[in-house]
């Protein structure tokens, strides 16, 4: 019963696996357009995200309590 | 306060946010509406079994997949945006926007990768059934993507179901399904995505009617035509209605932003609607540097009856906001502002007498700052206690009236349009008619006129608030350095220029080859 199971388990996963595996590798179009999205996701993140976009409150302050106070001062001055 | 900014960067970030939403809405609304067609038309060949379905879905569904891969995290850069430049503004939303959009996360991560994947890969691999059913998952996850940031954006236009919490600065949820049920963000998700179906049916019609231009592949222009115009019909009727029930909603919660797009100055009873008008683009002193409007069509009481279906009822104008209006119970700005004041500096000895380890004194402010009657008669106008000018609180008159106008225009123009697609294709005389099929064509470009403007209106409308009334967009920036982000500005406009470039090439060559027949690669 459980030799069944696992017999069944591994034949669903290699169907996902071949699902994936003759999809990317039968591409045409696809292939260009993945060029594209890593193009892009690089841009995004080890360019844009790394150099221009840090997190203004998490680099500077250590603690919530100190963007808390941040916050506040930049509020009521 | 507003005096120690510096504008050229709230500027600037302004801007910033502008075009990589503006680019962003490029992709978004193509991919809602194209991911419903697609399922639609296969789900008639899941139905009927004939081929030529298939091929008309594989077509659509190549070009959804155009659409979607170049489309895909561009807007990952508005958070990036929300944490550099709109620090203020992310601490101070708190959970509220957190908790939808780490929903919307998952359910696009696990709903659209894992059935994207079915739906490209999958054809003889999986069932007929299966295949369907993950093209429909793929729609309804792509649609529900939406429905989480439409909610975090309905909240900033209509805050609810928070709690401001003093010590932290932070806005707390106290109710979620407040929040994810509130009239804004319902009226502004089924405004959204509706639109998002027009503009994808009349990309499929447009598209569609260069085939028959072009006399080629006639069968399956005119079965796209059947199902893009039949969904474009209802979707455009549907957003009609939906922008309706928005607009009221508007009139009451950010009347000043429905006064605007409307071109309405002094309010009155039974208003007439503004079908048409021209304005001025020099600021007349003598009514409140407010634009005059110069030729103008008017429907009488119409205003008055889409706002508060009463054609008697009164209007509030510009001019009633700022100044206010005892008679129908208006606050004037200035009284605003100075109850504003009054909540910031409540604030401010707060946390000086916490700094101070003054407790009794904290103790006898935070129970003021928690007081019902104070949130109401003050804390509701904590935002206008940044402004001195009550000049300030009227929105880009000129950009609101034309971007409403052009939107409500060329929708309908689409209901016509779509009537005229069906009732030609029914009776088999659409061929002929090769003036209505280039018009068709070049009203591709109108519909993401109409979708851009459609946000103009949104965004643009409720300024100078980043959160209706609680935050304006001046007290929302960061303090950093403006040539930053004037160098990322830069850097974004060739990003996503070239990023529409490919889309259209890409996109322009696909059309061209057409659809293929079975067995072709």
């Amino acid at each position: 019963m459980k030799n069944k199971l696992c017999e069944r388990m591994k034949g669903i996963l290699l169907k996902i696996f071949y699902l994936y595996y003759d999809g990317f590798r039968n591409m045409t179009l696809g292939k260009k357009l993945w060029i594209i999205i890593l193009i892009k996701l690089f841009i995004m993140f080890a360019i844009l995200k790394l150099f221009f976009f840090h997190d203004f409150l998490k680099s500077r302050f250590e603690t919530n309590k100190e963007r808390s106070n941040y916050v506040i001062d930049q509020l009521t001055k | 306060m507003i005096d120690n900014i510096d504008l050229s960067l709230v500027d600037w970030s302004r801007a910033q946010f502008a075009l990589t939403a503006m680019y962003h809405w490029i992709f978004v609304p193509l991919t809602l509406g194209l991911s419903f067609i697609v399922a639609f038309m296969e789900s008639i060949y899941v139905k009927t079994g004939d081929p030529e379905w298939k091929r008309i879905t594989k077509f659509w569904m190549t070009l959804f997949g155009i659409n979607f891969a170049i489309g895909v995290a561009t807007g990952i850069i508005l958070e990036f945006e929300f944490g550099t430049n709109w620090s203020s503004y992310s601490w101070f939303v708190g959970d509220i926007f957190g908790a939808p959009l780490a929903i919307e996360g998952i359910m696009a991560f696990f709903l659209e990768t894992t059935f994207i994947a079915v739906m490209f890969f999958g054809w003889n691999k999986v069932s007929k059934r299966y295949h369907l059913i993950s093209t429909w998952l793929v729609a309804i996850g792509a649609n529900l993507s939406a429905l989480w940031i439409l909610v975090a954006n309905g909240w900033m236009q209509y805050p609810v179901g928070m709690h401001f919490n003093p010590d932290t600065a932070r806005n707390e949820m106290i109710n979620f399904w407040n929040v994810l049920f509130s009239p804004m963000a319902v009226d502004k998700f089924l405004h959204t995505i509706s639109s998002g179906f027009t503009l994808a049916s009349v990309f499929v019609v447009g598209i569609s009617a260069w085939f028959l231009l072009k006399k080629r592949d006639v069968l399956f222009a005119k079965r796209s035509m059947i199902v893009a115009g039949t969904f474009g019909l209802l979707s455009t009727i549907f957003t009609a209605f939906s922008g309706d029930s928005s607009a009221r909603l508007i009139a009451t919660k950010q009347p000043m932003k429905f006064a605007a797009f409307e071109g309405l100055y002094d309010g009155s009873h039974g208003v007439p609607l503004l079908a048409f008008g021209v304005v001025s683009n020099q600021p007349d002193t003598s009514k409140n540097y407010l634009p005059e409007i110069q030729v103008k069509i008017e429907i009488p009481n119409l205003l008055s009856y889409l706002a508060y279906l009463d054609p008697h009822a009164f209007v509030p104008g510009v001019n009633d906001l700022i100044n206010g209006n005892p008679k129908v119970g208006l606050l004037s700005a200035q009284e605003k502002i100075e109850r504003g004041k009054v909540a910031r500096n409540v604030l401010k000895s707060y946390k000086e007498a916490k700094e101070k380890k003054d407790l009794v004194v904290a103790d006898v402010l935070r129970q003021q700052f928690d007081d019902p009657k104070f949130q109401e008669q003050y804390f509701k106008y904590f935002g206008y206690g940044f402004l001195n000018d009550t000049k300030s609180l009227v929105p880009n008159v000129p950009l609101s009236f034309y971007s409403f106008h052009i939107m409500v225009f060329i929708g309908f123009y689409f209901i016509i349009l779509f009537g005229m697609v069906l009732y030609y294709t029914f009776r088999g005389k659409i061929d002929g008619k090769r003036i209505f099929l280039k018009l068709l064509l070049f009203s591709i470009p109108l519909a993401y006129i109409a979708s851009q403007c459609g946000w103009l209106v949104a965004e643009v409308g409720r300024q100078p608030w980043v959160i209706q009334d609680y935050l304006p967009t001046v007290a929302a920036v960061s303090q950093i350095d403006a040539s930053a982000v004037q160098i990322t500005f830069w850097l974004f406009a060739v990003v996503f220029t070239a990023l529409a470039i490919a889309e259209v090439s890409i996109m322009t060559k696909q059309i061209k080859i057409g659809p293929k027949k079975e067995g072709e690669k």
